[in-house]
């Protein structure tokens, strides 16, 4: 059938006077000539088939397809390693009282049972006995009050299980013990501090969590005359998203 | 007539949105997805926990050949849904290793991805902290690596400094080289640069703040505990470049944990 087309083409241009070089002319209708060819045979084609006995018609085997299934992807899944939250309680400061503190926390959870975690807290000290008693003497302005720290620790998850709470609740929980390494901002400068505690973490729901700290925050300064190791203890309280 | 500086911000900015747009579009395209398709129970049985820990109870147990559904993972628990007839649905925390025989839909194993030595090896970014010692004084330090290739990375490092005498901070970026990245305890070289500010204890007269730069070179040793966990040693000589006649030579000795994360 091409070969139809073709001879009828160059029949059409033959017949015309083509003020143009041959092999120019040639090139042009080659590349007309065929695209008319493969538009009339692609038309033709579809005639054929029309017109065509039932004996030519060589019908392709029948394939069913399903759907094709979405690949299941573990790394895409939702994943809930981390933790983050606030917490307040009180900070007792050796020697300078007992305030609120304030903070926030961050914890990357590796296994169930590690976790590391950063913790940033505020609060501020109160007077020293001295201080109270000598009757207006200042060992620190009030800038040197605030009392800031700071730490990188690793928590172990201990005892999990569920808490119940009369019949009807059961929530999951466990204890964790924690320590780790820091900075206290003390008296205007900073102290390496090392902390340690134990806590107690009660989920919610999945993604929510109360947790209870205690902590004990080691120093050593010698902001009252000489070199000395001071114990810091802190309970707080806070909540927790995991996300 | 725009300067070369200009040219070049216009350039960071345009880097910075491509950037930005893809890494958005990935976390689009992340939540969309998130949705996972059935799975095919293949353990003889599967015990439901109602927390992701082995301190919750069971208190269901799925059997082979039912579909269940995965929600989310926490560690290596996996939260799944499963359903049973049209009245019962149960949603359950299952660990890792009951779920790895678990096939999907068309029978092929799934791919869990569990971390390895391998995943070691190919790390993309790891994270971690040290304490250590810096000619006397107690350092405190995060860093964040990057993994160029098996065998250089480069680190970030921001320490602490806190001395009886004077308290600083440090920021350092490096060069670490790891000529057998293969090995289990995998030793380092590093070289690198940085800047370095000291102050004084308020307890201290007569010293001043002080910001030099600094440049270091030194070795070390990672050592691959398990899935995620890196412990590492190392030994730091620092120079620190003051403006006064000599410069002062201070070693670091420290130790530290970090996580890795990411394929490279």
């Amino acid at each position: 059938m091409e070969d139809r087309i073709q001879r009828l083409f160059r029949q059409a241009i033959n017949m015309h006077a083509w003020p143009i070089p041959h092999r120019l002319a040639q090139k042009v209708t080659g590349g007309f000539m065929l695209a008319c060819a493969f538009v009339l045979t692609a038309g033709f084609g579809v005639q054929s088939v029309h017109g065509a006995d039932a004996d030519d018609l060589e019908l392709e085997p029948l394939i069913v397809r399903e759907p094709e299934r979405e690949e299941v992807r573990i790394d895409r899944l939702d994943t809930e390693n981390f933790e983050i939250g606030a917490f307040a309680g009180v900070l007792s400061v050796e020697d300078f009282g007992s305030n609120a503190v304030y903070g926030a926390r961050g914890a990357y959870h590796i296994t169930e049972d590690f976790f590391v975690e950063a913790a940033y807290a505020n609060s501020t000290l109160g007077q020293t006995s001295f201080e109270r008693l000598s009757g207006g003497a200042q060992l620190l302005t009030d800038a040197e009050r605030d009392i800031s720290y700071y730490n990188v620790g690793l928590g172990v998850n201990i005892l999990p299980g569920e808490a119940f709470i009369a019949d009807r609740w059961a929530f999951k929980g466990g204890l964790y013990l924690i320590a780790g390494v820091g900075s206290t901002e003390f008296g205007g400068d900073d102290r390496f501090t090392v902390n340690a505690g134990l806590g107690y973490r009660l989920a919610a729901n999945d993604w929510l969590a109360i947790r209870v700290d205690v902590r004990d925050h080691v120093f050593r300064t010698d902001l009252l005359g000489e070199s000395e190791t001071k114990h810091n203890f802190e309970l707080s309280a806070g909540l927790t998203v995991f996300f | 007539m725009k300067t070369a500086a200009e040219r070049l911000c216009q350039r960071l900015l345009v880097c910075v949105l491509l950037f930005a747009s893809n890494a958005a579009s990935a976390g689009i395209s992340q939540i969309f997805t998130s949705e996972q398709p059935d799975v095919l129970v293949s353990d003889p049985f599967l015990e439901m926990h109602t927390g992701p820990g082995r301190g919750y109870p069971v208190f269901y147990v799925a059997g082979e050949g039912e579909t269940i559904k995965i929600l989310k993972r926490r560690t290596d628990w996996f939260k799944v849904e499963l359903h049973r007839g049209a009245q019962i649905s149960k949603r359950g925390w299952v660990p890792l290793r009951q779920l790895r025989n678990t096939l999907d839909l068309d029978g092929e194993a799934i791919d869990f991805g569990g971390v390895g030595r391998g995943d070691y090896e190919t790390r993309k970014w790891e994270m971690g902290f040290s304490v250590g010692d810096f000619d006397g004084a107690r350092t405190i330090d995060g860093y964040l690596a990057y993994g160029v290739t098996k065998n250089i990375s480069l680190r970030l490092t921001g320490t602490q400094i806190l001395g009886n005498f004077s308290d600083g901070v440090m920021g350092t970026v490096n060069v670490v080289m790891y000529p057998f990245p293969e090995w289990r305890v995998s030793p380092y070289f590093t070289i690198g640069t940085g800047i370095i500010h000291t102050e004084p204890q308020t307890t201290v007269i007569q010293a001043e703040d002080r910001t030099d730069e600094i440049v270091n070179a030194g070795l070390g040793a990672n050592i691959y505990l398990s899935r995620r966990f890196v412990m590492n040693f190392e030994y730091r000589r620092h120079t620190v470049l003051s403006s006064r006649d000599d410069n002062q030579e201070i070693n670091e000795w420290k130790t530290g944990f970090s996580v890795f994360l990411g394929k490279q």
